[in-house]
């Protein structure tokens, strides 16, 4: 498509504080990493340059071999990849990086942070749906509804005797970090009668709830253990073997945060040995693969990275990165940015 | 075992003899606490007998006061009839459907039955349900057990609950736990029930249809009774509308099952979380195939926790039948 430079008037010598029209913002380069979600992607075809890594076999030096890296000014990434040194150094001109996840895990925001790059994130309009997931997994753990569905899919009601569940109401809630995702989780497990208690980098003034400063205290007071914290150096591995063995062979762990939060060969060895009483799973340290020993137990349930995954909100996700590009490459403050 | 309970030896008992209860069929809470409540009781099992059930009665229990029973053991007009003696019903469910209430109140039999036991585990299991249904939860642990995360790349999307309409049909103690559990998650509950529950501030709708074309998802949380029976049908189905989900706890036949089968295998409903179904513990081979229905085998009460309880409420709904004090969780039997 033909279009001419903006003329540059005296207030806009900066080259970085271009007047960008609409017709000039499609030829800016937005380097998605992964397919993430169609919609999106669709998007970013539309408003901008858009190229894809994943037909470089998401390798950024096979993408180097055939494009320019300065062409690329953008890069939406998401869970999978997302922005390391790697790709930061690879691409002078970035300036935005727009995540389409809450999590920063993938992005090296010192870098960005040194570099002047922009960084933006996909929060609040996911909170729900994370926290729907956490409580529908704790249900599907406790009350073996994925484990008695099976049953019935092969036709083993009439003979099988399935032992009874456990119950969940009125059940002691342990909840690591609480944040926009935490706070959700507990207030929906406050109406199943719980008590809640957390464990946070400090203590949060208008929560209602019983702070430990000491994961193990907290893990050994509450039955039901949910990881909802941010990935950060501090909190890799947060829950080891010590965490596992005060949770016990009664309680359940549920991750809706990042599989590295969890030392998984630990919580395999618990899992199988009886001293911890089950798991609800979306997240594991190397997706997509999954512990093959956990696949099949009873008391476990998996799934795959699901946290997000609606219709509504993938597509509400999306709005919100199309948005902050849109905002960034017109001069206009980001509607959610990091740094 | 021998059933024939006058030929049972308890020396200590016979000062101080157990009184007698007849089980017809053992209910769950006997399965797993059968030693506990026989401490108490002397059990008259007739399924244990090779005799025919009536011939059982008239040979071994002609005398019997209380019988125990459960949610899909029918207590026959009959039955009663047999039993002159009989004073008391104690089922372990909080359904009646399958007792002749009307036979009871005729003779002055007293029921007790498990009251709001259960509330707490069926509303619990009904959200669980929705959860599974909407996020697709089985079909996702399916999907990552059999090995297609790897392969296949990313699941299917799921849809919101947040700020979804939630229709309870039946805004007894169950409903009213259901719609306290939803609203945290953003849902909108709206009900319809025999009558107008002026506590609550929830919408109100006076007939199933009105309340279906108003949500996108029924909760089912009614008893089963004349009006109940087949009370979803086609006409609620297609009000419920495409996007619409239905969770069923409360008994199979409350809905047309054979027409929901229909509709889900048409699109005419988006799914389905069933605990009950119309011919236990048949399941429609349709519904196997779908992966937007979640499959229970009537379980919405089998914890461990509430099994305990239980028990309790049934030895003392007994001991207080034998020693002539007020019932623990009786049935109101006038109308």
């Amino acid at each position: 498509m033909n279009h001419q430079p903006t003329p540059q008037t005296g207030k806009e010598k900066n080259p970085n504080l271009k007047k960008i029209s609409g017709l000039t913002m499609e030829s800016i380069g937005v380097l998605m990493t992964c397919p993430m979600h169609k919609y999106l992607e669709q998007q970013l075809e539309t408003h901008f340059n858009l190229f894809r890594l994943w037909h470089c076999n998401s390798s950024i030096t096979e993408f180097l071999k055939t494009h320019q890296g300065n062409t690329i000014r953008a890069v939406v990434g998401d869970t999978n990849i997302g922005a390391d040194a790697e790709l930061i150094a690879s691409f002078p001109n970035l300036e935005i990086v727009a995540s389409y996840s809450v999590g920063l895990d993938k992005i090296d925001l010192r870098k960005c942070e040194e570099k002047g790059i922009r960084v933006a994130n996909t929060p609040d309009v996911l909170t729900d749906d994370v926290a729907d997931l956490a409580i529908g997994l704790i249900l599907g753990v406790l009350r073996r509804i994925c484990a008695s569905d099976e049953y019935v899919r092969i036709g083993k009601w009439k003979d099988a005797d399935f032992g009874l569940a456990t119950k969940f109401s009125g059940k002691s809630v342990g909840i690591v970090g609480l944040g926009r995702i935490g706070t959700a989780i507990a207030k929906r497990a406050e109406a199943f009668g719980c008590s809640i208690s957390y464990f946070s980098r400090s203590q949060k003034p208008f929560a209602n709830y019983k702070f430990y400063s000491n994961i193990i205290d907290l893990a050994t007071s509450c039955q039901i253990l949910i990881v909802a914290c941010a990935l950060t150096e501090e909190t890799r591995h947060i829950i080891d073997r010590e965490v596992i063995d005060a949770l016990g062979p009664k309680g359940i762990l549920i991750n809706i945060g990042r599989g590295a939060h969890v030392d998984e060969t630990e919580l395999v060895s618990a899992l199988l040995e009886g001293r911890l009483g089950g798991a609800g799973l979306d997240v594991y340290e190397n997706e997509p693969e999954v512990p093959e020993e956990l696949l099949g137990l009873g008391n476990v349930v998996l799934q795959p990275h699901v946290g997000s995954d609606t219709v509504e909100t993938s597509d509400a996700m999306a709005d919100l990165v199309i948005s902050n590009l849109k905002a960034h490459f017109s001069n206009k403050p980001l509607l959610t940015p990091v740094i | 075992m021998d059933c024939n309970g006058y030929r049972q030896e308890n020396h200590d008992q016979n000062l101080f003899p157990k009184p007698k209860v007849l089980v017809l069929e053992p209910p769950p809470v006997f399965i797993y606490h059968e030693e506990k409540l026989s401490q108490k009781f002397h059990f008259l099992k007739a399924w244990d007998s090779p005799l025919p059930l009536e011939q059982f009665l008239t040979t071994h229990a002609h005398s019997v006061q209380a019988i125990l029973s459960h949610g899909s053991c029918p207590v026959t007009t009959n039955t009663i009839r047999l039993l002159p003696s009989l004073g008391l019903i104690v089922t372990t469910s909080a359904g009646l459907d399958q007792i002749d209430l009307q036979e009871c109140r005729r003779r002055g039999v007293s029921v007790a039955y498990a009251g709001n036991l259960f509330s707490a585990d069926v509303a619990d299991i009904a959200v669980g349900l929705l959860i599974d249904a909407l996020r697709k939860i089985s079909a996702g642990n399916r999907y990552v057990t059999q090995g297609l995360w790897a392969n296949n790349g990313d699941f299917s999307l799921g849809s919101k609950l947040g700020g979804r309409k939630v229709g309870i049909v039946g805004l007894g103690s169950i409903g009213l736990e259901v719609g306290k559990r939803l609203e945290p998650f953003g849902c909108n509950i709206l009900y319809c029930s025999r009558n107008k529950k002026s506590s609550v501030s929830y919408p109100y709708y006076s007939n199933v249809c009105e309340l279906a074309a108003n949500c996108e998802v029924l909760m089912i949380c009614c008893e089963l009774n004349d009006q109940t029976r087949h009370v979803i049908n086609k006409e609620v189905l297609l009000a419920l509308g495409k996007k619409g989900l239905i969770i069923n706890v409360g008994r199979g036949a409350i809905i047309d099952e054979q027409e929901m089968v229909r509709c889900l295998m048409q699109g005419e409903i988006a799914g389905a979380g069933l605990d009950v179904f119309e011919n236990e513990p048949h399941v429609p081979s349709e519904l196997i195939s779908l992966d937007n229905v979640v499959l229970s085998p009537h379980r919405a009460v089998h914890t461990e926790e509430t099994l305990m309880a239980l028990v309790d409420l049934v030895i003392g709904n007994l001991e207080a039948f034998f020693s002539n004090k007020p019932l623990l969780s009786p049935v109101l039997l006038d109308e």
